[in-house]
């Protein structure tokens, strides 16, 4: 009777541990796949001809897709230029005021900007800057996807920084370190695995954004590096060859897309490694 | 009593409606150590908070009444130079994660931009970890995180980044409280060698400590000084009775 019981529920036990590896499994299938797919079908369109040489025209083969390179990191230059300083400060002034009235507004705002569809910041951009300069521009571009990067930011320096214990800012106040180079000098070289790590992720995020581009960056068959001009960049250039009905631009397609999420498997793997390397014991 | 370093005047201190100090009035002696004794919650802590003006810092705290250091009213200054004169110890050891043993060390001089050439940091550090009795122990890895250290050497560290800045007044808030017995030996060994030199203030609660390692001591009841005068004085002849109390365990 006794051993029956113990048996029963170690059997139990096994069902439910190989049930949980089993939807584990099943959660990575899904990646495997797109991975797969992918790199069948984009491989064999890489090469070092594809990420330096510009589009050919429709019927003449070659061609690569370095304007769409260059242009998807000045866009992420854009909007890390300004959306890091802003999200860092955000979150400094959060971790440093818990409560009170206007950090709980800008925590409330932090939490809504990134609940709001990637397509309403492009038509935001769109009306504030697009519309009033008149022209589609990188500049543009940049400042969509710096919205969406600023809560990500926002949130991943708040949370780091209120992991700080406060006996370390104590430390360095009581040695008559004004309070600006305390938060400067000890603060956040204490937390900077994590802040780091939440700006590669957000740029990870927004690298792959389309839908804000459209309104904004637009896209271009030529290189161009003026902020004020129209740019390609990835997504754009995946959606516009996608969509087409020529044999070259879909695969091209393809090979951008392999291009695109080996940049994002890069952001992450060395996010992986400053959490890990950077990592202050305290 | 020698010539005081520090004088308390009519000080009063809390939080919000709180009061915790209730008009205190004492005064230091020079290059002794004072131990202030009592028991939790009765305002140790925010007597010497109150001192190097780390007491303002948190929100909603009151304070009043005057604290000269050598004629000098510490509530007239800037906390910034207050701090940089009255060093401080805290109950947990913590020295700066993200900085070896050297520069947390000459944390004080690096973090307030006061520049010195390498010959001074050499002879700071040196100087510094001898005093604090932890240059044998590291002298061959300066460049190592401080934070590899155990916790007897890591508080020893932190009196060492205390001294290097030459403070009038060192101010310990129960440093062995996290430590073990070995450990804490060290640290009042190194408390009793350092009275030639500066002014100690070390909050305790135990009261064996303060009457091993103490000149001075004071002691201190909800909020309000009750005794003050030499350690041997206090603890053989003690004129309050709640001193006497506190002594002989009833309470506490």
């Amino acid at each position: 009777m006794m051993k029956n019981g113990v048996n029963s529920r170690l059997v139990k036990d096994k069902i439910f541990l190989s049930i949980v590896i089993f939807f584990s499994f099943l959660s990575i299938l899904p990646l495997l796949f797109i991975l797969f797919y992918i790199v069948k079908n984009g491989f064999g369109v890489l090469s070092l001809d594809f990420i330096t040489q510009l589009p050919k025209p429709v019927g003449e083969t070659g061609g690569g897709i370095s304007n769409a390179i260059i242009g998807t990191f000045i866009l992420i230059g854009i909007a890390s230029i300004l959306s890091m300083p802003l999200g860092i400060g955000i979150g400094i002034y959060l971790a440093e005021n818990k409560s009170g009235k206007l950090p709980y507004i800008v925590r409330l705002c932090a939490e809504v900007l990134q609940g709001i569809p990637s397509i309403v910041i492009g038509i935001i951009a769109w009306i504030w800057i697009v519309v009033q300069i008149g022209s589609f521009s990188a500049l543009s571009g940049g400042i969509a996807l710096g919205m969406l990067m600023l809560p990500i930011i926002v949130r991943s320096t708040e949370e780091t920084l209120k992991l700080i214990p406060t006996s370390l800012k104590e430390a360095s106040l009581a040695l008559g370190v004004p309070y600006y180079r305390t938060i400067l000098k000890v603060v956040l070289p204490t937390g900077i695995s994590g802040i780091v790590t939440g700006i590669l992720l957000s740029i990870s995020r927004v690298a792959g954004e389309t839908a804000p581009l459209l309104f904004t960056a637009f896209g271009s068959p030529y290189m161009n590096t003026n902020i004020m001009k129209p740019v390609n960049s990835l997504p754009a250039l995946i959606f516009n060859y996608a969509t087409s009905p020529y044999e070259d631009w879909l695969s091209a397609a393809w090979g951008a897309s392999l291009v695109l999420v080996l940049l994002v498997l890069i952001l992450n793997f060395i996010a992986k490694v400053v959490t890990k390397k950077w990592k202050v014991q305290f | 009593m020698e010539s005081p370093v520090l004088t308390i005047k009519n000080f009063c201190a809390g939080f919000g409606d709180h009061q915790i100090l209730k008009d205190i009035n004492m005064s230091f002696p020079t290059n002794m150590v004072t131990a202030i004794m009592g028991p939790s919650g009765c305002g140790k802590t925010t007597l010497i908070r109150c001192i190097n003006r780390m007491h303002e810092l948190t929100p909603n705290t009151t304070s009043s009444g005057h604290i000269l250091l050598h004629d000098e009213d510490l509530y007239e200054l800037n906390p910034i130079n207050v701090r940089r004169k009255i060093g401080m110890v805290f109950q947990r050891p913590n020295p700066f994660p993200t900085m070896s043993i050297y520069d947390n060390v000459i944390a004080g001089y690096k973090l307030n931009g006061i520049k010195i050439n390498k010959i001074d940091k050499d002879r700071i550090v040196e100087e510094s970890l001898k005093k604090a009795a932890l240059w044998e122990e590291v002298k061959d890895f300066l460049h190592k995180k401080g934070t590899f250290l155990s916790g007897g050497q890591q508080q020893r560290l932190c009196i060492a980044r205390a001294l290097a800045m030459n403070p009038d007044v060192l101010l310990l808030d129960e440093p062995t409280s996290a430590l073990d017995p070995k450990a804490t030996a060290h640290i009042e060994e190194l408390i009793s060698e350092l009275n030639t030199m500066v002014t100690i203030i070390l909050v305790t609660h135990n009261i064996a400590q303060a009457a091993r390692i103490s000149d001075y001591t004071a002691f201190l009841f909800l909020g309000e000084l009750v005794e003050f005068g030499t350690t041997q004085k206090l603890f053989t002849v003690p004129e309050d009775k709640r001193t006497e109390e506190y002594l002989s365990g009833k309470f506490g």
